[in-house]
């Protein structure tokens, strides 16, 4: 069962969050970053390889995440390091266990990660391993032809970036991943509220926003660093636009990061009124125990929902 | 209506599988213009006469090998054709997808730079941001949407011309964009 859907499914504003799996094998120190987001999230991207830096895997990682009954996990898979069988047995397994939110992308190219002499799989594309998954799940069926027993159990999530060229086709190309399957999409950072409404306007001409839902990504810059890195274009698929990049360097170099949230939080609230959009999805790996702030700071209240997976958390311990 | 059965002759990979010797993927530029390659499609649709050229060549192994020789030289000068054996170019602004390093056959990857290009190498425009403006220039940019099935590895090196006029090639995307009907992936 999953409880992302429900809540999406209950118009209530959603948020996801995501964590980076560690390099190393154990999981606990992610475990402990899950802690701090529980009850603030309502599911968390498991990252599969991020940047292609070799990474825990996301399926392991989903697991570990899943099994600590923190918070609902949302495993993300790439296509860029898998076959369509390893891709399929894959999500044979995590229907196996129970993971049933999906997140499905390219992925970024083997270059900019550790290992940029590594193979570029690319076997099928993100469009595809969406159309792949509802297919095992409604057809019972793989892409084979060869059928399932028992079909698994998804919630199939995409992602869009909806300020890259071409702007006119990117709800195109939304709408496609949901003809194949996409329940939910993901974006890119949303720096730029004017260019986000016109995606989400052209989702709801195509006739597309009534079967999907739209979590708006969230980024928060944290220091000058940060900003430089993020506006030098080095980052495939991040945009700055420069009244925004003009606005962090106005203030002191020690100011940035209040600034930076305080930024984040005027998006959060400007996309909450966007008919259309179900919820955030929060870009901010490693400001966990800063998130609960920028919720509250955004003007969203979730004592309830807190207390209530804390509580949880003490009546099912072991 | 006599149906012509081609005894598919296994041979190495001459053009590039993902991972070997041979052409990467790199974004090329076409040589053709947007216009006459849309002129080109109504010479090269599978209509009886090339269905008929498609059979008599697929009869003679030599006959293959140079015609499936003057597919790549042509296709290769003007779009910088991999030969992946299952041309998409007809409902990609003939902008070659397999040129995209990550050779993404529904459309661009999130990665494309503010002006429009490839993330991977950022000298080369994204084969995706050229196909869209070829398209839309000849009114075809609804091509776009249609869904395009994964494709089959084992045909690197063919004629995709002879695959195409055999229909070999009627499966690898949807009449539309799929939102009405939600089509199966279907098997290979």
């Amino acid at each position: 069962m999953s409880t992302l859907r429900d809540r999406l499914a209950t118009g209530e504003f959603t948020i996801t969050a995501e964590l980076s799996p560690p390099r190393g094998a154990s999981a606990a120190a992610m475990l402990t970053r899950a802690e701090l987001l529980r009850g603030w999230v309502d599911a968390v991207n498991i990252t599969d390889n991020q940047g292609s830096h070799v990474r825990l895997s996301s399926w392991a990682g989903a697991l570990a995440v899943k099994q600590s009954g923190t918070i609902e996990p949302i495993m993300q898979m790439t296509c860029r390091d898998r076959n369509r069988i390893a891709l399929q047995s894959d999500l044979l397994g995590a229907g196996a266990h129970g993971i049933e939110n999906l997140l499905f992308m390219s992925g970024d190219h083997p270059k900019f990660g550790d290992h940029p002499g590594a193979k570029p799989v690319f076997d099928m594309d993100s469009t595809q391993l969406t159309w792949t998954a509802r297919t095992m799940r409604d057809e019972a069926k793989l892409i084979s032809g060869k059928e399932l027993n028992p079909a698994p159990r998804f919630f199939i999530g995409a992602v869009e970036n909806p300020f890259a060229p071409p702007l006119e086709y990117r709800a195109q190309r939304a709408a496609k991943k949901i003809a194949a399957g996409a329940q939910f999409i993901q974006t890119q950072y949303v720096f730029d509220i004017d260019v986000f409404r016109r995606w989400v306007t052209d989702l709801g001409e195509l006739g597309v926003l009534d079967r999907c839902f739209i979590l708006a990504g969230v980024g928060v810059i944290r220091s000058v660093r940060m900003l430089d890195f993020l506006s030098s274009g080095r980052v495939p698929g991040v945009q700055i636009p420069e009244p925004v990049v003009r606005r962090l360097r106005g203030v002191a170099p020690d100011d940035v990061g209040a600034e930076g949230a305080l930024l984040a939080a005027e998006v959060i609230a400007a996309v909450r009124d966007l008919p259309g959009v179900s919820g955030v999805h929060l870009l901010t790996a490693g400001y966990e125990k800063q998130t609960p702030e920028l919720l509250r700071m955004a003007g969203i209240d979730r004592s309830a929902l807190v207390g209530r997976a804390l509580a949880g958390k003490s009546s099912d311990a072991h | 209506m006599t149906r012509v059965m081609v005894e598919i002759q296994p041979r190495p990979p001459a053009g590039g599988v993902p991972g070997t010797a041979g052409p990467r993927s790199v974004p090329h530029r076409p040589r053709l213009s947007a216009r006459l390659a849309y002129l080109m499609q109504k010479v090269l649709k599978p209509n009886a006469v090339n269905r008929r050229v498609g059979a008599v060549v697929e009869r003679s192994p030599t006959a293959r090998k140079m015609f499936t020789a003057t597919e790549r030289a042509s296709k290769e000068r003007l779009f910088g054709c991999r030969m992946c054996g299952q041309c998409a170019l007809p409902v990609t602004g003939y902008s070659c997808p397999m040129g995209c390093p990550k050779e993404l056959r529904n459309g661009p990857c999130g990665g494309v730079g503010p002006g429009g290009a490839c993330e991977v190498y950022p000298d080369k425009k994204c084969v995706w941001v050229v196909g869209f403006e070829r398209a839309a220039s000849q009114g075809a940019a609804a091509d776009l949407r249609r869904m395009q099935r994964p494709i089959d590895h084992r045909r690197w090196g063919e004629s995709s011309w002879l695959n195409y006029w055999a229909g070999r090639d009627d499966n690898l995307w949807t009449d539309d964009d799929g939102l009405s009907s939600q089509p199966v992936m279907g098997a290979q």
